[in-house]
């Protein structure tokens, strides 16, 4: 029994000399040399790759910038495709240190799941898509219909909500991916697919037919869309939330990528404008990063407004209009505290 | 003595090396343990049970017992490990009967056959049986009508890209009668055939017990069927708005994910089988035949006892293989506990670590039963030596 007690006693010591090591995030990503990000398994516009084979979207952009701030490059990022169910485990163990997937902010992920939302870069709520043909012109309608849904999601848990409070019936048919959902529910496995309606619209706009299937009109949920990180790490937590409140300011303060440098040469005499791009004071360094951070985000990845138009705006076959997600000065709910 | 001493002693070599070796495996699983405490805490979390009693807030489509999104995470739980069970119950059976038929075919001295089941057992064993279940999933929710143009070999029967819909009986007050006949007839085979079992040892007389036993099993609960009046009605599925209500349905996940997994097992139960049947002499059948045994009372006194002593073993383990592959059901999303608890309730909760050890212990748990009973079966069927 003893000698029980000694081997136990040898191995506590062994292991506490070996772990450790929870410090700043960016310290870790400044000396890997990149930023780990976990991003969807593919939404149209949203989170996608193209021809080459690169990460490009909305959701993407984010991590694109935070890796502009950190290195002034925006291409020093790799890319943790996550499913509904992979994405809390992959960040809350540390494989990526951020997470930007049309992740909706609660109040128990927040607290409970031990994360830190740091915004909102889109404000959606959840609708349904059916078929034209089956004629259900609204929500209410669809007592007894087989429902298509990404599991670990909290579009399910809304989903069973609406459902029991307006005494229907349904089918939940679990799928894992948005590929998924579309290849169940274009086979007819469901007569609706539910999921946030921006994910709907760029869904939609990837069918062969897009004009044969509407978007219901009830919107079930309040779906705030942002990027998390990992609770506890307030300097890395500041990183990309100023990153994401940089490019909300650009865009109000009209600091685009394409005239950033006449901006930064003193073209603007907003002293946002010259703090924002590191002209005047020393916002970068308070940050722990370079003067010039804010200045490569524009640059390089661009302002809210030029990435929203980029990816899934009106002018892409997604073709969302900037409604609820315009800048607060559009009368909007976009709106990012003062650079000061 | 010293240590160099001790190490040149080859029997207290032996006992340090295990001592070695124990020690380090208790210094790895203290590491990991430590290791988790402080991550835990690292990320301020907390290490409890209490989620079980919280409302799990999600629906599940296959249910065998009442559940709906109020319930706890706790009866989620169950209502998985249900369906777990539902899949290992009829997957290992159907396996065993197709598994038992086409070892026995792989030893036809049919050409034509003997080939077929070949290419059979090699293909289904060679191909990955994720891959399998997801070609089922696929051919049912692509090849199949939609629900509207649902497909109806018998009065009642419907089958869809949604699952197969089959009317459900309605058992309705008598019907216990049966129940109690049925119960009552194979009380009275058990006691028939240890009857007659001792009837033959005492004076060389043979009853038919088996056909009398399939006779009594199967006339006695039909005769009280009758005698109560048939009280079972039959609930049609029928077409009403968005899919088929009432009935029973089975649907594409759990057929695909039954069919796939059967299938799968069976091939390698043929092979079992056919070793099995291989392993005994034919010198057994020739000495049977010499004392003018009938041919099918060789196969099944002599044969075939014989041969389950090499066939059960091996067959244990695919049992195990097939209860554990059901947790594949992920893949084309069949609710199984896995589904159910380690998906969504680990996702909803975040308690990973509480869930993983909860599914890791129900799965041990019930391969330790499974084997637990298949070695109980073994130790039955051993050679008894005297």
């Amino acid at each position: 029994m003893s000698t029980m007690k000694v081997l136990l006693a040898a191995g506590a010591l062994t292991a506490v000399g070996a772990t450790g090591a929870a410090a700043g995030t960016l310290d870790d990503v400044r000396a890997k040399g990149f930023v780990q990000c976990g991003v969807s398994t593919g939404v149209p516009g949203f989170s996608f790759t193209d021809d080459a084979g690169n990460w490009r979207g909305f959701d993407p952009s984010v991590c694109q910038a935070v890796a502009a701030a950190v290195f002034g490059d925006s291409s020093k990022v790799k890319y943790t495709p996550t499913t509904g169910k992979t994405r809390f485990t992959a960040l809350a163990s540390g494989e990526i240190d951020m997470l930007a997937r049309n992740t909706t902010w609660t109040f128990s992920r927040d607290v409970d799941l031990g994360f830190t939302f740091i915004g909102v870069n889109y404000y959606d709520g959840q609708g349904f898509m059916i078929p034209k043909n089956l004629g259900v012109g609204s929500a209410k309608d669809l007592d007894g219909a087989s429902v298509c849904i990404q599991t670990g999601t909290t579009t399910e848990l809304n989903l069973a909500d609406f459902f029991r409070t307006n005494n229907m019936n349904y089918e939940p048919v679990p799928i894992e991916t948005n590929e998924e959902a579309r290849t169940n529910y274009l086979a007819g496995r469901c007569d609706v697919y539910t999921t946030d309606a921006s994910g709907l619209a760029a869904s939609r706009a990837a069918f062969d037919n897009p004009a044969d299937h509407i978007v219901l009109p009830e919107i079930i949920s309040k779906e705030p869309l942002g990027p998390l990180v990992r609770q506890g790490d307030e300097q890395w937590g500041d990183v990309v939330r100023w990153t994401l409140n940089a490019m909300i300011n650009a865009e109000e303060y009209g600091v685009t990528s394409a005239n950033v440098d006449e901006m930064a040469g003193g073209a603007s005499n907003n002293p946002e404008v010259a703090r924002l791009l590191g002209s005047e004071g020393d916002l970068g360094g308070m940050l722990g990063l370079d003067a010039k951070w804010a200045y490569n985000v524009i640059s390089q990845v661009g302002n809210y407004g030029e990435v929203f138009e980029r990816y899934i705006g009106s002018e892409t076959p997604i073709g969302l209009e900037r409604g609820i997600n315009a800048l607060y000065t559009d009368g909007g709910l976009i709106y990012a505290p003062p650079m000061r | 003595m010293t240590l160099g001493r001790l190490w040149s002693d080859k029997r207290y070599r032996a006992v340090i090396t295990q001592i070695l070796v124990v020690a380090g495996m208790f210094m790895l699983l203290a590491f990991l343990a430590t290791n988790a405490v402080q991550n835990l805490e690292a990320l301020g979390k907390t290490f409890g049970f209490e989620f079980l009693q919280a409302p799990a807030g999600y629906d599940i489509n296959q249910t065998l017992i009442p559940y709906d999104s109020r319930d706890t995470h706790f009866r989620a739980g169950v209502v998985g490990l249900l369906n777990t069970g539902l899949i290992a119950v009829t997957g290992c059976i159907f396996a065993t009967i197709l598994g038992f038929i086409l070892g026995v075919l792989r030893l036809s001295s049919n050409w034509l056959i003997n080939r077929i089941v070949y290419c059979y057992i090699e293909f289904t064993r060679n191909v990955p049986v994720l891959v399998q279940i997801l070609l089922w999933h696929a051919v049912i929710v692509h090849t199949l009508p939609a629900v509207r143009q649902a497909v109806s070999p018998a009065e009642g029967v419907f089958l869809t890209n949604r699952g197969f819909y089959v009317p459900q009986p309605i058992f309705e007050d008598g019907f216990s009668l049966v129940v109690v006949a049925f119960l009552a007839a194979v009380a009275g085979v058990i006691v028939f055939s240890r009857w007659a079992k001792k009837h033959q040892e005492a004076t060389g007389q043979i009853y038919p017990v088996f056909s009398i036993g399939v006779a009594a099993i199967v006339g006695l609960p039909l005769l009280a069927f009758f005698v109560a009046g048939m009280p079972v009605s039959l609930e049609m599925p029928e077409l009403t708005g968005f899919n088929f209500q009432g009935g029973m349905v089975l649907r594409p996940e759990f057929i695909a994910l039954w069919f796939a997994l059967s299938i799968y097992t069976a091939a390698f139960i043929a092979e079992i089988v056919r070793a099995g049947i291989q392993a005994v002499s034919h010198g057994q059948t020739e000495a049977a035949f010499a004392l003018g045994i009938k041919p099918n009372w060789t196969m099944r006194l002599i044969i075939i006892p014989q041969a389950l002593r090499v066939i059960v073993p091996p067959l244990t383990s695919q049992y195990l293989n097939l209860t554990k592959n059901s947790s594949l059901a992920i893949a084309i999303g069949y609710m199984d506990i896995v589904a159910t608890f380690g998906g969504i309730t680990l996702n909803q909760t975040g308690k990973e670590m509480e869930v993983m050890i909860i599914v890791l212990s129900i799965y041990l748990v019930i391969s330790l039963l499974i084997s637990a009973f298949m070695n109980w079966y073994n130790r039955r069927i051993a050679l008894v030596e005297r």
